[in-house]
């Protein structure tokens, strides 16, 4: 099937890059091309770009301007936040737990991992509830006087759950505790302010919200100690060194504006379309559940678990059929695992293996919903019989 | 104009699968590209000789290149129970598997052909060089490939008629050279790399280190003797020897010796003289007749006793529909139990089968 036929049910993935964006993005290219940071008028037109978005950015957030750090991606953020803040409030204070959530993105996670293999930190997890959400009572309980920092994911990436962030916040700055949230699948979605939330460190990639790839931001709160991960010049308040990435920072900031405008009506919109296509698959699709949870989750965010399902083999099928949606089992290379998050929520292998993320869009519409439902339930049965 | 077939095309990232896709693609067809994640050991799973995260790469490149989609399929849980399993059951029974030849037969024109069939592909086309032949009546034969020095028909002798309908071989009509050449000039990057005979699971090492460590029991030493059971020697476990095998016995003498039989029930490695190494017969069990029957009465034929073994005459005996006797007009020095029997009428493959039991001087074994 042409590329041009087929249905893309893959937000959370990527988003494409809306038009508006590119417009504003092209100059930087070849016209205003200069480097930041020289001393000359280039240089000067590049940095009031860059600058222009970082006040962009600031706004929407409620944060100051020096608050914002921009990134290659919500990846780098997320190690920046953990690595930076581990290393630095371990040598202030010498404390060295890490604490976070069973159901952090792999940034958040492998970088936590690694800072306890190679770099003797302690890493503690947090426990979900069957929706995946973390409980502000229980980080409350599990904070050490030597804990470093915690993390726990806005809204999870593989389940669409939003976790109280604002509650978990509350209770580590009342606990002195730095406080990371990797916000990337939130930011598209929901409204963040952080002068109502008082997050230490949030993460944000562009592509999730009709901006470009390969770029992002962390949003550091005054007062947040961290040591660079990238190290070279005084970039980025010397927290991120390395040529800034022009226009894809004046994309980023462009994106981000565009996606906070009308966000409630949007939200509705797709929350609509999102649960007639979850009502359609558990009304068709026998031994299905759906995962996450049912209200607090994001509007454009379905996922379901079918027992007995090679859900690499269902990817396969939807392609072929058409339709470009995701798993959280899933591998490029054929060696699926049942993912960390759906264990966490106590899933066991014969569901878990079977999962799939069905993300909307401000391209999608019923019509592409309902040709959706149309072939699901027949695909699914199709995997199951094919299972030897 | 009616919409092209779809073919799925079993791709291993080398360049005989990168080469059978182009040149579909060159002849119209809408092509997919499929590979197997088989079984490999866990932690060993770079040393595995196929569908590596670097051949899955390779396979990737190709198809991008070529302009179709590709997808890995798991086939792990299936491959170690149907393929792995029975691998080092064949070693415990004394016989020297072939997993090749079953991986053909159940895992690619099984597993691999259905979930083809499933993502709606007519055919399932393959790298191997032998070639198909449709007859008026709509019935398949199966030939060796051009290149009599590449020809696989060996390996895919035990295919049915429903499996060689929904087959296709591109490359039976090419040469090697020819093959390199194509991918040359698609700019196939594969081109360059070696090829392996080794076996899939055991990545670059050798079987017998597989078999230590996954079935400890079947490399128990034990003793060597000659036909009149007079003890020679010791051995380190009767999987580590071949029929026919002289050297790495460890025995001491003027004349050199041979293993002519696996005495399994006793753990003992029998050996011999070269003159002893000599069969005449042998009965092969599950027997696939291309044709999809037996042939009616006995008839002579070459058969093929290993994958790269030469034709040998024979009088092939029908006993039953899966049974069959090989009376061989020459003796042959190393039949051995596990590997398969082909027989070939010319160049057209007429079945197969496992190869049981070996006469030797009229005795059987």
């Amino acid at each position: 099937m042409d590329i041009e036929h087929k249905i893309y049910l893959d937000y959370a993935a990527s988003t494409p890059l809306d038009e508006r964006v590119l417009e504003v993005m092209l100059p930087y290219f070849n016209e205003i091309f200069g480097n930041p940071s020289s001393i000359h008028s280039y240089g000067q037109r590049a940095e009031a770009a860059v600058e222009g978005a970082r006040e962009t950015v600031a706004s929407i957030f409620n944060v100051a301007p020096e608050e914002v750090i921009f990134t290659s991606c919500g990846t780098e953020s997320d190690n920046l936040a953990i690595r930076g803040a581990a290393f630095s409030k371990r040598e202030a204070t010498g404390a060295n737990r890490i604490l976070i959530s069973p159901v952090e993105h792999h940034a958040v996670l492998e970088t936590a991992h690694q800072l306890s293999k190679h770099f003797g930190f302690i890493l503690e997890f947090l426990s979900v509830d069957e929706f995946g959400r973390i409980d502000p009572e229980e980080v409350k309980a599990s904070i050490k006087k030597d804990t470093a920092i915690v993390s726990v994911i806005h809204a999870n990436n593989e389940i669409g759950t939003i976790n109280p962030i604002g509650d978990i916040a509350t209770v580590c700055r009342e606990r002195g505790v730095l406080f990371h949230t990797d916000a990337v699948q939130a930011a598209a979605h929901l409204a963040i302010n952080l002068e109502v939330t008082p997050v230490d460190l949030l993460a944000i990639g562009a592509h999730k919200f009709y901006g470009p790839k390969g770029v992002g931001c962390l949003v550091v709160r005054k007062g947040t100690r961290l040591l660079p991960v990238i190290t070279g010049g005084s970039h980025e308040y010397a927290l991120r060194a390395g040529t800034p990435n022009v226009p894809y920072i004046v994309g980023l900031a462009e994106a981000l504006k565009l996606t906070t405008q009308n966000l409630d009506t949007r939200s509705n919109s797709l929350r609509a379309l999102r649960d007639q296509l979850i009502d359609g698959v558990l009304a068709s699709v026998p031994r299905c559940r759906f995962t996450g949870h049912p209200r607090e989750r994001l509007p454009n965010h379905a996922s379901f678990v079918f027992e007995g399902v090679d859900a690499n083999l269902l990817l396969v099928m939807l392609d072929m059929a058409g339709f470009a949606c995701s798993s959280g089992s899933a591998c490029k290379v054929g060696a699926p695992k049942p993912s960390e998050v759906l264990i966490a929520i106590g899933l066991s292998k014969s569901w878990a293996m079977g999962s799939l993320r069905v993300t909307i869009g401000k391209d999608t519409t019923k019509e592409m919903i309902d040709r959706f439902l149309s072939v699901l339930p027949r695909l699914v049965e199709q995997v199951r019989k094919n299972k030897l | 104009m009616s919409k092209p077939s779809l073919v799925a095309v079993a791709m291993s990232g080398g360049v005989d699968s990168s080469v059978a896709a182009a040149l579909l693609k060159e002849r119209g067809y809408s092509l997919v590209g499929l590979m197997l994640r088989l079984w490999s050991e866990p932690g060993r799973e770079d040393e595995n000789q196929c569908c590596t995260p670097d051949a899955v790469m390779q396979a990737r490149r190709v198809a991008a290149r070529l302009g179709f989609p590709f997808y890995v399929i798991d086939s792990r849980e299936y491959f170690y129970k149907t393929i792995v399993q029975s691998f080092i059951e064949g070693y415990e029974s004394g016989m020297t598997p072939n997993p090749c030849m079953s991986c053909n037969e159940k895992v690619r024109w099984g597993f691999l052909l259905e979930q083809a069939r499933g993502l709606g592909a007519e055919f399932l086309a393959t790298g191997h060089y032998a070639r198909l032949q449709r007859d008026d009546s709509g019935r398949f034969s199966l030939l060796q490939a051009k290149d009599v020095l590449k020809d696989q028909s060996y390996v895919l002798s035990r295919l049915n008629q429903q499996q060689l309908e929904h087959s296709l071989f591109p490359l039976g009509d090419y040469l090697k050279t020819e093959v390199r050449a194509i991918a040359q000039k698609y700019n196939l990057e594969t081109a360059q790399r070696k090829e392996s005979q080794d076996l899939c699971f055991l990545g670059h090492k050798d079987y017998r280190e597989f078999l230590t460590r996954n079935s400890p029991k079947i490399m128990a030493n034990g003793k060597i003797v000659n036909r009149k059971g007079e003890i020679l020697g010791e051995h380190r476990g009767l999987a580590s020897y071949t029929i026919g095998q002289r050297k790495g016995l460890g025995i001491a003498v003027d004349t050199p010796l041979f293993v002519i039989e696996k005495d399994q029930k006793n753990n003992r490695l029998v050996v011999g003289y070269e003159n002893e190494l000599s069969f005449t017969e042998l009965i092969a069990t599950d027997a696939n007749w291309i044709a999809g029957t037996a042939p009616a009465s006995d008839f002579k034929a070459e058969v093929k006793i290993r994958y790269k073994a030469k034709l040998s005459p024979a009088t092939i005996t029908i006993i039953d529909e899966k049974n069959f006797q090989v009376s061989f007009d020459e003796p042959l020095r190393d039949i051995t139990p596990g590997q398969y029997a082909v027989i070939y009428d010319g160049d057209v493959v007429l079945g197969s089968g496992v190869i049981r039991k070996t006469h030797f001087e009229g005795n059987v074994i």
